[in-house]
């Protein structure tokens, strides 16, 4: 029975339906038990499954890293909690160099059926160390698979994919979509109460359209389907791409759309340099049908390349907005 | 303006003697013997033919060091894990890693044990629950993880983390002595302390004077070890293992030996080393050692050990024809593995 939850409670129920089906699943991180973790998403685990599967952690986040590698090598399937992404860099050396490449580094020996769970995103005043989503890090390094929803159904539905998934899964939870009070405005929407899965590498389409296509992921999605209300508005019938995953990219719904719109605006609140739309770009721009559909050069919106400041009318700056996306598309429909 | 006197309270170390006794069989210290002799004579081969620029890459021996991997495995089964480094050959074979998939590794070849993937510091193998990491310190917290497995899963099977001195100064040592000892894991820390990484003095780098020392700060027991010993590093080690088996937790041994290779062949230079300091510890050759133990404790002769050497060299040099009859793999393997179903 389908009913109106929030991102977070869905990923919580993704979590606890796949721990109750499956014993070799453990989640570890900081205050993840006790305190049902920072962004309440583990709430109730620690109660259910105990300490041995739920396991509260030091800030040690290149040990624990570690241990969830060294975990999967051996028959465990564990969770990792990084209490924002942020703080991958100290356990980077475990994520980019180990459980990356474990896999191929043994001729495909070994499996490692790691997701690392982490908030993603700014907009609410927490600078520049706090709120950044950090995509094409993760993306760029082969041997991880990256998945950054937009709502509570995909949440569910991609987390659970995730946690099966037997490669390693970079699971990126916006923080301004999770529905928690403090954090607006908050994702909610219907979602089922059984498990179930969405394929990893097909994105959604969130809105049909004939001008413009206008492609985002997790808060850059939502506002994207919010700017095109909007457009639509104005007369703009603009096509929503939410990519739901970075990796696998699922270049054949950009392409498609492409050759229907023959125009691209890529929204990203990474940063623009050496990023997500820069791949988007070049996935159009390197397919001759797409290609040639094209009208207008693609345009983007994202942060420029600037650390996220703290004071409002600063952040607000730098940071993607559903005005700017409006703003960009207009000017991408009338070139 | 008035003195005051504060008392604070503080801490001090103090050395302590373990006695632990060992029992020490003919099978025993030939098994031990078998394992020190194979790994240096395929060590030996592989350095001949390095020189000679058959492998590519990087190559990192451990002449000197045997005793240490030679120990610890005689307690270990295909059910225990082990974490090595980029010296991990000698580990490899003690950890029964077939010869030939080894070698045909280093030469990159399809039958290679990580089909060619991996290279030399890289060996790896899921049925031995084997892997070697080319990052200092990148396996030590992946040897816990492996025991976090087991205590969950309830298996009595141990974890044990190889690395050297050098990596003793990473964070992820620390952080998974930690890690280790408040979660009880059944997981050895075995530190081959060689003195030197690379060109870097132990004693340069290390803020203690041995590194058994750290582990009083993560209530961790720890033994400092003759790492040149077999006897002695399989009595410590049979200490460690038994304890981690019986749930009591992680525990370090700091394993004193030296290396007589260079860090790496061809290219080191070894000038670091002070005059004299080689030659003295190629005097206490662990595998020349044992033959001496075993001989006073008139467990093994002279024509045991000529036999072994002699079984050796059969091996290595059966084990180097069947790698290099392997072919070289396809490019499209390249492609593979990166995902899995790919
Ligand atoms: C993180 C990292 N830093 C540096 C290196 C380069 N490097 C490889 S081995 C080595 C020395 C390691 O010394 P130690 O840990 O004592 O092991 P040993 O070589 O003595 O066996 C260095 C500096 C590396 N591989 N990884």
């Amino acid at each position: 029975m389908p009913r109106e939850i929030a991102m977070w409670e869905a990923i919580n129920e993704a979590i606890r339906q796949e721990m109750e089906r499956d014993s070799r699943i453990i989640v570890l991180g900081e205050d993840i038990g006790k305190m049902g973790g920072a962004f309440w998403c583990t709430q109730g685990l620690l109660e259910q499954f105990g300490s041995s599967r739920v396991i509260d952690t030091p800030i040690s986040e290149a040990g624990f890293m570690g241990m969830a590698i060294g975990a999967a090598l051996v028959g465990l399937r564990p969770i990792v909690e990084l209490q924002f992404v942020d703080f991958f860099g100290v356990a980077w050396d475990q994520i980019y160099n180990h459980l990356a490449k474990l896999r191929y580094m043994s001729g495909g020996q070994f499996k490692l059926p790691v997701v690392i769970r982490a908030p993603i995103g700014g907009g609410y005043g927490d600078a520049a160390q706090h709120s950044q989503v950090l995509y094409s890090i993760f993306a760029h390094i082969p041997g991880l698979k990256v998945v950054a929803p937009s709502n509570p159904y995909d949440a569910k539905g991609l987390l659970i994919s995730s946690i099966r998934c037997d490669d390693p899964v970079v699971f990126l939870e916006h923080k301004l979509l999770y529905g928690l009070f403090y954090l607006p405005p908050g994702s909610f929407g219907e979602v089922p109460e059984e498990p179930y899965e969405l394929p990893l590498g097909e994105a959604r389409i969130a809105a049909e359209g004939e001008d413009i296509t206008i492609v985002g992921a997790a808060y850059t999605a939502y506002l994207a389907e919010k700017a095109a209300d909007r457009l639509r508005e104005q007369g703009v019938s603009a096509e929503v791409i939410d990519l739901r995953t970075l990796v696998p990219l699922d270049k054949h719904a950009l392409r498609k759309s492409v050759e229907k719109t023959g125009r691209l605006l890529v929204v990203d609140e990474d940063y623009l340099p050496y990023g997500l739309t820069g791949e988007v770009i070049a996935t159009i721009a390197e397919d001759a049908e797409a290609f040639k559909a094209l009208k207008a050069p693609p345009a983007r919106v994202g942060n420029p390349g600037v650390p996220v400041p703290f004071s409002e009318p600063l952040e607000k700056a730098v940071l993607p907005s559903e005005d700017k996306i409006v703003k960009e598309a207009l000017k991408l429909v009338e070139a | 303006m008035s003195r005051v006197l504060l008392s604070f309270k503080s801490y001090s170390l103090a050395e302590r003697e373990e006695k632990l006794e060992a029992e020490v069989t003919r099978e025993l210290a030939l098994s031990f013997y078998r394992k020190m002799v194979l790994a240096r004579t395929l060590e030996d081969e592989l350095k001949r033919r390095y020189e000679s620029f058959e492998m590519r890459g990087e190559l990192h021996l451990g002449r000197g060091q045997e005793a240490i991997p030679a120990g610890v495995c005689e307690l270990l089964s295909d059910r225990d894990f082990v974490s090595a480094t980029h010296r991990c050959i000698a580990h490899a074979v003690c950890k029964g890693l077939p010869l030939d998939g080894i070698i045909a590794e280093l030469y990159g070849r399809a039958s290679g044990v990580c089909r060619g993937k991996g290279g030399h510091m890289h060996l790896a193998s899921s049925s031995k629950r084997f892997l070697a990491t080319g990052i200092v310190g990148g396996g030590i917290p992946i040897a816990a993880g492996a025991a976090l497995a087991f205590k969950t899963l309830g298996e009595d099977s141990v974890a044990v983390a190889f690395f050297g001195d050098g990596a003793a100064n990473q964070g992820t040592f620390h952080e998974s002595l930690n890690l280790a000892s408040i979660y009880r894991l059944p997981v050895v820390f075995v530190l081959e302390d060689n003195q030197y990484a690379f060109s870097t003095r132990r004693s340069e780098s290390t803020a203690v004077e041995s590194n058994a020392i750290r582990a009083l700060g993560y209530s961790m027991p720890a033994l400092e070890v003759d790492g040149n010993d077999v006897i002695a590093v399989y009595t410590a080690a049979k200490w460690a293992v038994e304890r981690a088996r019986r749930g009591e937790g992680p525990s370090l041994l700091d394993c004193k030996t030296y290396r007589l290779s260079p860090h790496l062949e061809i290219v080191d230079t070894e000038e670091y080393r002070p005059e004299g300091e080689k030659e003295k510890w190629e005097k206490l050759d662990p595998v020349r050692r044992l033959e001496e133990q075993a001989v006073e404790l008139k467990l093994a002769s002279k024509e045991d050990f000529e036999q072994i050497k002699a079984e050796a060299r059969k091996l290595v040099e059966e084990a180097f024809q069947r790698a290099l009859s392997s072919p070289l793999p396809a490019p499209e393997e390249a492609f593979r593995d990166i995902f899995s179903g790919e």
